[in-house]
């Protein structure tokens, strides 16, 4: 497969994914991906698969469970001039990582008083709504985003799986790439790519003038669908995609409030001291006298994620529950 | 990679002289390769290579009596933690790395910092919390940096430095860079899965990582037979698949003669490299401790080891250093340490407006 092709081609989110590594990865020796069954087994969710026949084991490499050690690997390597893209299964087990995340990625530019940039990216699944029970169903991108001297993105369409990678490896800084696991079989055209990915901007997926739905990641279809829905009720949504979760994008959601006075926020984690509360707390801080009627946040339930399928789906945010907090801020 | 590991494997038995002296009371750790005692070191002179040694761990004594005076007086704050008693290991350690190897320290650095050769201006203005310091005022004494002699920290995690030095150290043999990462930690780190892991992936990857266990006995409060389960910790380095070994830490010759040999068979490609350090912190873990838990028996029986001046006595028994010379040291010392402090005093304290910078690369250019 070749990379930049202009025609608009169908193709997956994982595919997405896997070509701008293969893309990164052809084009600079220094990046290469580290992580647990990166390498033979192709990802366990099968995004590198293929990746260790191109590149070979030294460039794809297998590392054994223990996140802490090879994230900190991770931060060595890039202090001494490679561009790892370290993988962690997921955003659950990246608790075990936190310490090197925090403690090292996120504060050694600080610490050294500006001598140690960390240029590291990582990438990890996130989220729920595969009936994987508590412990492999958390959104914990939001406490990543609460970190200074990170940025955390959150691609949730193929285009942004395709092209958010290169900005990330090129910023001098850490950066964590949330996927959402439901993301991966999303099939669809890749358009062809006009500029690249600003890291800095939320992109505006859908236009509208009566209501913001402002979310990210796995909750974007939903709100698009939720859109479709609101539009056969003649309410025009507008949707915000943030997929910058840090920085965010203050002046997106801004213009984008100020045009439609209304605003729900669609966030997979859990309601108390979310994203979503801190979108909420900057609309209030910055575009309060913008508004027609309180903002709206839909969230997961403040539940330790269930399995029985029921269950999981009314702890989870869903497309109605978007359109009845849409209407209750709109009638 | 299995059978060269398998090698290495059995290599490792010099673990075993540790095995020897750990579990009993050890205040007469032995060293660990006393034959070569009286061979002139790196092409120079004994007599001149054992002043060097010696004005390097007088330079790290010195400079932290100095710092303790300043605490006294409030002009440093914070957590501060105190080599005294360990400079045999830093200063040994130091003496087989090169400017191209790369250094990861603990909290208690001040000794790692100043041998590796952080200027001790830039070190007590960090102190001082200045500009002029070697973090720029931004880390204080458990974060002293200086990424042009590859001194990666200062880090204040326990074990936390652990996983970043064998990134350090993957980088280089990705590139095939002939060149040893050094990591010093601390006993209590030992129990930390961080350790554990970072030895695993280090034998697995083989990769040129120099592990420097300071064991001065005791985390903090809890003495280490109250926190390792096994304390013979060379031994259980060498069940990752490393040669590893004990050595009287504090003894700055055997230090070094330990961590050339160690260091040559990294950099032949040989793979990491475990050395367990048998030391004491003569003061207190830090400021804020009352040192309750140790005897005080127990502390004086160490200080009769002293570092310093077990090599001072070696020294003059072997007529190599007159008391003329000795003082010169001193003075030279004094008269850098007295400079240092003037030149933190007089360092101007970044302003208030500058606060979020160093967050992300871009706040660091921009002012
Ligand atoms: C992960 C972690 N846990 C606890 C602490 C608090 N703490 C600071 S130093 C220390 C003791 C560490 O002992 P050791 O590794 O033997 O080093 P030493 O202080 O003796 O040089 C503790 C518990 C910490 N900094 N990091
Ligand atoms: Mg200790």
């Amino acid at each position: 497969m070749g990379t930049g092709r202009a025609d608009e081609r169908k193709t997956t989110y994982r595919e997405a994914m896997r070509e701008a590594m293969r893309e990164a990865l052809r084009a600079d020796d220094r990046v290469f991906l580290m992580g647990e069954d990166v390498g033979r087994y192709g990802g366990c969710f099968g995004v590198s698969l293929g990746l260790l026949e191109e590149f070979g084991p030294e460039r794809i490499r297998d590392a054994p469970l223990s996140e802490s050690a090879f994230v900190g690997a991770g931060i060595g390597a890039a202090l001494s001039g490679l561009r790892p893209i370290v993988e962690i299964m997921t955003v659950n087990s990246s608790l075990l990582a936190l310490d090197q995340i925090l403690n090292n990625a996120a504060t050694l530019l600080h610490m050294s008083g500006g001598q140690l940039p960390v240029p590291l990216v990582i990438r990890m699944t996130t989220g729920a709504g595969r009936q994987l029970a508590a412990q492999h169903s958390h959104s914990l991108e939001g406490w990543y985003a609460h970190i200074p001297g990170i940025r955390v993105l959150a691609p949730a369409t193929i285009g942004d799986a395709r092209h958010m990678l290169a900005p990330a490896l090129a910023d001098p800084d850490p950066v964590l790439i949330f996927e959402h696991g439901s993301l991966y079989n999303t099939a669809g055209e890749l358009a062809p790519l006009s500029s690249p990915v600003d890291l800095d901007r939320a992109a505006v997926r859908r236009r509208g003038t009566d209501i913001s739905l402002i979310t990210y990641g796995g909750s974007l279809p939903k709100a698009l669908a939720a859109a479709d829905e609101l539009a056969a009720d003649d309410i025009s949504a507008e949707v915000v995609d943030l997929r910058t979760l840090r920085p965010l994008d203050d002046e997106t959601i801004d213009a984008s409030v100020a045009r439609t006075h209304r605003a729900v926020i669609v966030d997979e984690a859990w309601r108390s001291g979310s994203l979503a509360a801190e979108v909420s707390a900057r609309i209030a801080e910055r575009s309060l006298y913008e508004l027609d009627a309180p903002v709206e946040r839909v969230c997961s339930a403040e539940v330790p994620i269930p399995y029985a399928r029921l269950l999981e789906q009314a702890a989870l945010p869903r497309t109605a529950d978007i359109v009845a907090a849409a209407h209750r801020a709109v009638d | 990679m299995s059978p060269a590991r398998g090698t290495r494997k059995r290599k490792a038995s010099p673990s075993t002289q540790g095995a020897s002296t750990a579990s009993t009371g050890r205040t007469t750790a032995t060293s660990a390769a006393a034959a070569s005692e009286r061979e002139p070191v790196a092409g120079r002179p004994r007599t001149e290579h054992r002043r060097e040694l010696l004005h390097a761990m007088l330079r790290i004594r010195r400079f932290e009596e100095r710092c303790v005076e300043l605490y006294s007086a409030a002009k440093i704050r914070g957590f501060v933690h105190l080599y005294i008693g360990e400079e045999a290991v830093a200063v040994g350690v130091n003496e087989a790395l090169t400017s191209e190897d790369a250094v990861v320290a603990t909290y208690r650095e001040h000794g790692h910092a100043l041998a590796r050769g952080i200027p001790a201006e830039a070190v007590m203005a960090e102190m001082y919390g200045k500009t002029t310091g070697c973090s720029g005022g931004r880390g204080g004494s458990m974060h002293l940096f200086d990424a042009g002699r590859r001194f990666y920290g200062g880090n204040a995690i326990v074990a936390g430095g652990l996983p970043l030095a064998a990134g350090l150290a993957l980088a280089d043999r990705m590139r095939g860079q002939p060149r040893v990462t050094c990591c010093f930690f601390g006993d209590g780190a030992y129990a930390e899965g961080e350790f554990h892991e970072t030895a695993n992936l280090a034998a697995l990857w083989n990769l040129p990582l120099l592990l420097v266990c300071e064991n001065n006995l005791y985390a903090m409060g809890t003495a280490i037979e109250r926190h390792e389960a096994q304390t013979d910790l060379a031994l259980r380095a060498a069940s990752y698949g490393m040669a590893a070994w004990a050595v009287d830490g504090m003894d700055v010759e055997a230090v070094e003669r330990a961590a050339r040999r160690a260091a040559e068979s990294i950099r032949g490609g040989g793979g990491p490299r475990f050395l367990e350090m048998r030391t004491y912190r003569f003061r207190a873990h830090s400021m804020y401790d009352p040192d309750r838990y140790r005897d005080k028996t127990e502390v004086e029986q160490w200080k009769a080891g002293d570092p310093v001046t077990r090599l001072m006595d070696r020294t003059r028994e072997d007529g190599e250093l007159g008391e003329k010379e000795l003082t010169g040291i001193e003075r030279r010392i004094t008269e850098e340490i007295d400079a240092a402090v003037e030149a933190a005093e007089q360092a101007p304290e970044e302003s208030v407006e500058d606060l979020l910078r160093h967050v992300t690369s871009r706040s660091t250019e921009v002012t």
